[in-house]
């Protein structure tokens, strides 16, 4: 199942990996300080990561 | 017609003035000798639709009231001594934020819980230092009942234009006195109202002071959305730590108040029999009326005596101060406190005179005799 | 989908000041998706704060936001809203803030059942001034002023705030966020006084200092120890050590709600009766 954007707001992303730990399917990974998108494909759109990014720094997208 | 008049209490007066003024959120304690203040307005404000609430201490009650403010009411708060302390911290975020609002001070001796129902004047230094940062200060000193209602009046017209807190110093003994008063008909003394900001909304900026020293305040819930915070801010109203942004506004803030225009407005005196004075009196509030007397007798025994009675106490009395200090042999200074005022007269005087106090502590009022003695001593 | 918080949030405030994995921006989200569950107009909406990381939070959002001085929020408050009863008045702010220096405020707030919603940020310490313990540190934790140990008990804040005389109290957590919001809207169309704990996390000043591995332990803690109200009826004593309650813990819709009160009492009176 996909068909999920995620998107990373670099600017406002202060990399605590919030989102990668809480992510149901492994989608994320830390790049240093930042957070990448490893696997959109697994996203189930659950909106964890979403909902629990104190930074306001990632969406995900209905593609 | 006949004006109405009735013999009122101080405390009464001064609510009375204020509701003239058209107040309409009182946040208090209850606090000897101010007790009445809040009684008063417990029963008045009601019947002109406005709030009154008794909050659960002198800290919450001007907070209600700043809150009030910014919704857009005229409010007021009034207190004694101790509460007067209490309130420091947020009369310097009434400062700050520029949030008109008026102070009732009925002094009392002190520190600490001091002689609640004795009379002092031991608060006029706080008013215009007590809260910490720099800031400027209105605080206005009547010594009658009249001139309570009308100095009441006047401390709101002060606190809309001027955008900022206004005190009004009086003490136990016009507090707790009882008067004639002759009332004012409406539109009879001035009241000024705030004055709306015409940006549009989202163009609003609370701290504008591009038309003048004094931005226009608009009121939460009509229409603007802004911030107030007690951050140094920008002229947007967010805070800012950048240098020549935070040191511009604390100056503006000061200049609003102690300019030569604002402080020609804001100053008001009352002189005596001053044009050939060797001596002044240079007494306010319910000190004046034993000067006032003084003068008479000394007069009488061929002293040339005078009075000069600060109504507004601060901004300071600096230039007709200085004058008289050039004018006079002696300034006598009668206080109900150990010496606050005195150090000011000294300041602006720089030795053109003899400068000597008159005080008193002991819960009783200072006497014209007391005053009269202190006089003949010094000339 | 992705929701839109920008259009609540001011322009240009983003990267907010809190610290990585702070929990106040978590709660931040979830007052905007209920503000606008509410469809509160933010032009009639005050969003009133104390001091400390988590009174900052007003600043960032587009309504009429009233940063105020240590502890007062609450007191601010109640003017705002007696003045304006029209006005949806919204407090938020820190555990310290609100139950230390604000205790009397807030209380009161409470026992007056004045129409606010309170959201109540519960980090367990003074994060602002870098972790010396509030009212809210466990006993026994670390804390910049305990160094041994706190020896002092806590404050649970929402039984406070029942026993005050609030008429909407709950409590959740950062690591819930869907509950978050679900909270705050009843708390905002609840009439009276609605107080939202929400449990959350500083792992700067706190984590750090009591051996949490990182902010994720935290989170992971806040999990764990959650207990719905609901189903903890259904639990024994040992079970429930340790652990604490969630959702709606007090809701109440008798009490008069203060604000009322006092247009009833001036009619009152002007009605010369
Ligand atoms: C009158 C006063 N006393 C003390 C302070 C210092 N101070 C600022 S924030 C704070 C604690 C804030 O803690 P909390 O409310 O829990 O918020 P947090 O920072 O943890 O989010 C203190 C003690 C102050 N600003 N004003
Ligand atoms: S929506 Fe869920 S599955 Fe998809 S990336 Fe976010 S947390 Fe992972
Ligand atoms: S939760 Fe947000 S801030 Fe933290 S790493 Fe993920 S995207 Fe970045
Ligand atoms: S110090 Fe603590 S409460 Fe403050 S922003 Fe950092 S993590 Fe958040
Ligand atoms: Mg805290």
């Amino acid at each position: 199942m996909s068909g999920a954007r995620i998107e990373v707001i670099e600017r406002n992303c202060k990399g605590c990996s919030i989102c990668v730990e809480f992510c149901p399917k492994d989608v994320l990974e830390m790049d240093v300080f930042v957070v990448k998108v490893v696997r959109p494909e697994d996203c189930i759109k659950c909106m964890q990561c979403e909902l629990l990014c104190p930074d306001f720094a990632i969406k995900v997208h209905d593609e | 017609m006949a004006k109405k008049s009735a013999l009122v209490q101080g405390n009464q007066a001064c609510a009375q003035g204020a509701i003239y003024a058209g107040c309409k959120f009182f946040g208090g304690y209850p606090i000897t000798p101010s007790t009445e203040v809040a009684e008063e307005m417990s029963a008045m404000l009601p019947k002109v639709g406005g709030k009154f609430i008794q909050m659960e201490d002198e800290i919450g009650a001007i907070a209600s009231v700043i809150g009030a403010s910014l919704a857009g009411a005229k409010a007021l708060t009034a207190t004694s001594g101790p509460g007067f302390s209490l309130k420091q911290e947020l009369i310097g975020y009434a400062c700050i934020a520029e949030v008109p609002c008026v102070i009732i001070n009925v002094m009392r001796g002190g520190p600490s819980t001091g002689m609640p129902t004795g009379p002092g004047q031991s608060d006029v230094m706080q008013a215009r230092w007590g809260t910490h940062g720099d800031h400027a200060a209105i605080a206005l000193v009547p010594q009658s009942i009249q001139e309570i209602f009308t100095e009441t009046v006047r401390a709101f017209n002060l606190a809309e234009k001027y955008r900022m807190p206004v005190q009004v110093l009086f003490d136990e003994i016009v507090g707790h006195m009882r008067e004639r008063i002759e009332y004012p008909e409406p539109g009879e003394l001035e009241v000024i109202d705030r004055e709306a900001p015409t940006a549009a909304p989202g163009e609003y900026k609370p701290y504008d002071a591009s038309k003048g020293l004094v931005p226009p305040l608009a009121a939460f819930g009509a229409g603007h959305k802004f911030h107030v915070t007690g951050l140094n801010k920008a002229e947007d109203g967010f805070p800012t730590t950048k240098a020549e942004l935070v040191a511009a506004e604390e100056v503006r803030q000061i200049q609003k108040v102690e300019c030569e225009e604002a402080r020609a407005d804001i100053e008001s005196n009352e002189e005596y029999m001053l044009e050939d004075a060797d001596v002044v009196l240079w007494a306010y509030g319910s000190s004046a009326r034993s000067a006032r007397y003084a003068v008479n007798e000394l007069r009488k025994e061929g002293i040339k005596a005078g009075l000069f009675r600060p109504i507004t106490l601060w901004p300071f009395p600096v230039k007709r101060t200085a004058e008289l200090a050039e004018q006079a042999k002696a300034i006598i200074v009668p206080e109900m406190n150990l010496g606050q005022m005195i150090y000011e007269v000294e300041r602006v005087a720089q030795n053109k005179c003899i400068i000597d106090g008159v005080h008193r502590v002991d819960g009783d009022p200072l006497n014209p005799g007391q005053i009269m003695d202190k006089v003949k001593e010094v000339i | 989908m992705a929701y839109d918080y920008e259009k609540s949030i001011r322009p240009g405030k983003l990267p907010h000041i809190w610290c990585p994995g702070c929990g106040h921006g978590i709660v931040m989200k979830g007052l905007i998706r209920a503000m606008d569950a509410c469809e509160l107009d933010r032009e009639k909406t005050t969003i009133v704060s104390g001091i400390g990381c988590a009174s900052r939070l007003p600043g960032y959002l587009d309504a009429c936001t009233l940063h105020t001085a240590h502890g007062r929020a609450a007191a601010f408050a109640t003017g705002v809203k007696l003045t304006n009863p029209e006005m949806n008045v919204i407090c938020c702010g820190g555990d310290g803030d609100g139950t230390a220096i604000g205790g009397n405020h807030f209380i009161h707030a409470c026992r007056r059942n004045i129409n606010i919603t309170y959201v109540i940020m519960n980090n367990y310490i003074y994060g602002m001034t870098g972790g010396q313990f509030s009212p809210c540190t466990p006993t026994g934790m670390k804390a910049s002023t305990t160094p041994y140990g706190n020896p002092d008990p806590t404050f649970d804040i929402s039984k406070l705030a029942i026993g005050a005389g609030a008429t909407f109290v709950a409590r959740t957590t950062a690591a819930h966020p869907r509950e978050i919001d679900k909270l705050i809207t009843q708390g905002i169309k609840h009439k009276g006084m609605s107080v939202i704990e929400v449990l959350d996390d500083c792992p700067t000043s706190y984590g750090r200092r009591n051996k949490f591995r990182s902010v994720i332990d935290m989170m992971k803690r806040l999990k764990k120890d959650a207990v719905p109200a609901k189903a903890a009826a259904k639990m024994t004593p040992e079970q429930l050590e340790g652990k604490f309650l969630t959702g709606v813990l007090y809701h109440e819709t008798d009490k008069p709600e203060y604000t009322e009160q006092y247009d009833a009492l001036i009619k009152r009176v002007q009605e010369g009766a």
